[in-house]
């Protein structure tokens, strides 16, 4: 058994930063959404602005209310304020997102794993998208289109439950007239206003036309929608190891010390958010692992 | 190295704990406390369990009156030293909001009245000491490091002690991790009650062991109590409670995530966290904020969690694991099989505690066994 002797001189842990320690940041611009998401950008009040990879979260603190792990929805290339996007769906988001403009957050992070988008270059991509799960990977389409000629074909698959839920509206169609991207969207439900498609993301899958030998899939909405996406999307030919899921779990400090996000060996915070389908698929497949 | 193996007496033992206090350590041992024995601050020989034994199975705990005067004569205590270093509950910072902004002030490990040591721990167990090593790993060996527990941790002195009496519940010698104490000490005593006066064998881990050690009146160990202490070691290897067959438990473990024999434990599980709690290996914690009435003042604590509460795995919409049954299986299958991946060693050291203190007597050894027993192939879908 390996221990960790602290005795011995030299071997004593080296005073670190505390990572359970907020970081003060005060809200900027803000935007309602939908009726019941906002985007919000945070600029530090003291000290460099934070630096992340597409994929990140962090953890948002409403003073004395408590925090939240929020994936960031913002450019990793802009070097400035750092967007969230943020459903009112808790406490805690709820204290977030009633928070004023000029309110100071507290912010730990950036925390875990990214989504890799420049490691999909020379292939086709895919992004599968359900409901807010849109939010985490908007860095990594932004960091796409900044590099877009390195990649083939690129097509977006978004499922909401209702038209009124669609996030990034704007940047949807600039997606798809200026930058090459293949933008499907389906709804649940829908009034007759609604043009558009009807169903569930997994049905676009099998109808959007890649090369699945040579796609890398960015996956992130509900878990049981990876599931099925990316059970689809294998279906379709594309590998398991190619295929990234972001996984969501209770976490309370974020850097896989409080135990709370583990499925069976993984630390969600620390080895995730974003794990590939190969890992994920024996885990995916029992109940209330 | 027959310098490095010495006697001591009763008083011989006095000395080492002032010794130790005065090298400035806080010296914390085996106490009797509410009719159990806890880790508490032994300044004097008396204040540890002498002449007490116990008495342990599956949901039971007696303190029980030896009829010698041993002061290691019982198993494991009913908590392991782990709250020396990781406390139920911690203050993070103490913050103070004006308008819109707050300032926050960090509070050291100290805040909570819980010392910062250096510790010295006296009568540490093999299988405690083991759960001691785990938890160095899992809270300062990775990424990011406990920085409270490793203030209180740092120079920490050990005197461990062999175990002489294994209860009912104990299964150390069938995970490797007990009964005599192999590394991770400074001194290791074994209570030698025959073969002579009541005695501790002394051997030495560290050179500053050995430092202390010289200022301590000893006497050169006799063959006999070189025996005696393997002796004694091999008759508690022998008399352990419970076995658990390690051979391939993690992908037993991995293997049986649907099997049956998870609802039988949870129709006696009742949640009650108890296992988690008095285990010497679980790390889990929750943060708590507490404001006062107007919001402006707040605290951020830690504090003990369990994997068996519903909230524990909660997130919007609900709890991942709300049946009891995948509670259980997410605590034993993160024990015995995924720690295994996640830190190289198992999260059990065999010290029962988990046994012992539930109230519905369930078994983990029991439980590892039957899984054993009806191997269920995986189910995909």
């Amino acid at each position: 058994m390996s221990m960790v002797d602290s005795r011995e001189p030299g071997g004593s842990p080296v005073a670190v930063l505390d990572p359970m320690l907020p970081r003060r940041f005060r809200i900027g611009r803000t935007r309602q959404d939908t009726r019941d998401t906002y985007t919000f950008e945070l600029e530090p009040v003291e000290g460099e602005p934070l630096v992340y990879a597409a994929g990140q979260f962090t953890m948002l603190d409403a003073f004395g209310v408590g925090e939240a792990p929020i994936s960031i929805s913002g450019n990793p290339l802009a070097l400035g304020p750092v967007e969230h996007t943020i459903r009112d769906v808790g406490v805690v988001t709820h204290a977030l997102i009633t928070a004023p403009t000029g309110a100071v957050l507290g912010v730990r992070g950036p925390f875990g794993t990214s989504w890799d988008v420049t490691d999909a270059a020379g292939g086709d991509v895919v992004f599968v998208a359900g409901g807010i799960g849109l939010a985490p990977l908007r860095g990594a389409i932004l960091e796409l289109i900044a590099q877009r000629d390195r990649y083939e074909r690129v097509v977006l698959l978004y499922g909401v439950r209702t038209p009124e839920d669609i996030l990034f509206g704007d940047e949807l169609r600039t997606w798809a007239k200026d930058n090459g991207i293949v933008v499907e969207v389906t709804v649940d439900n829908a009034q007759h206003a609604w043009r558009g498609r009807v169903g569930l993301v997994t049905q676009l899958v099998p109808r959007a036309g890649f090369d699945a030998r040579r796609t890398t899939a960015f996956v992130c909405g509900p878990e049981v929608m990876m599931r099925y996406v990316a059970s689809a999307l294998v279906d379709r030919g594309v590998r398991e190891n190619r295929i990234r899921l972001s996984m969501e779990r209770n976490m309370k400090c974020g850097v896989g010390l409080c135990g709370h996000c583990q499925l069976r060996e993984l630390f969600v915070c620390v080895d995730g958010p974003v794990l590939t389908y190969d890992r994920l698929a024996p885990l995916l497949s029992s109940r209330e692992l | 190295m027959a310098d490095d193996v010495r006697v001591l007496g009763m008083d011989g033992l006095q000395q080492l704990i002032d010794v130790l206090a005065g090298h400035g350590y806080s010296v914390v041992g085996p106490t009797v406390r509410d009719g159990a024995i806890v880790p508490g601050p032994v300044r004097t020989v008396d204040d540890l369990p002498r002449g007490w034994g116990d008495e342990q199975d599956a949901a039971h705990y007696r303190l029980t009156r030896r009829d010698d005067d041993a002061v290691f004569g019982f198993a494991a205590g009913a908590q392991s030293p782990k709250p020396v270093f990781f406390p139920a509950s911690e203050l993070f910072w103490r913050g103070r909001r004006t308008g819109e902004e707050f300032t926050v002030n960090e509070e050291g490990p100290e805040a909570d009245g819980h010392g910062l040591g250096p510790y010295a721990l006296l009568g540490v167990r093999s299988c405690d000491l083991h759960a001691l090593a785990i938890h160095d790993v899992v809270l300062l060996g990775r990424n990011h490091v406990d920085v409270r527990y490793a203030a209180r941790r740092e120079g920490t002195f050990v005197v461990a002690a062999t175990c002489s009496s294994p209860s009912g519940t104990c299964f150390c010698a069938s995970m490797g991790t007990g009964p005599r104490p192999d590394a991770g000490y400074d001194l290791a005593l074994t209570e030698l009650l025959v073969g002579g006066p009541h005695r501790f064998l002394v051997e030495v881990g560290t050179p500053r062991g050995a430092e202390v050690l010289e200022e301590v009146e000893s006497a050169e160990a006799l063959p006999v109590d070189v025996q005696g202490a393997d002796d004694v070691a091999a008759w508690a290897a022998a008399h352990m409670g419970r076995t658990l067959d390690t051979e391939g438990i993690k992908d037993v473990l991995y293997a049986n995530a649907e099997s049956p024999r998870w609802d039988d434990v949870a129709s006696r599980c009742l949640a009650c966290t108890n296992c988690t709690l008095v285990c010497p290996t679980c790390f889990c914690t929750s943060v708590e904020d507490v404001a006062d009435l107007t919001g402006d003042v707040a605290e951020r604590r830690r504090v003990w969690d369990s994997c068996f509460t519903q909230d524990f795995s909660y997130i919007h919409g609900g709890s991942i694991r709300p049946e009891i049954r995948s509670r259980y299986r997410q605590w034993m299958t993160h024990k015995l099989a995924a720690w295994i991946d996640q830190f190289g060693t198992s999260g059990c050291v065999g010290c029962g505690r988990c046994i012992t203190w539930c109230p519905a007597a369930i078994d983990i050894t029991a439980e590892a066994a039957a899984l054993s027993w009806t191997p269920q192939p995986a189910v995909t879908t």
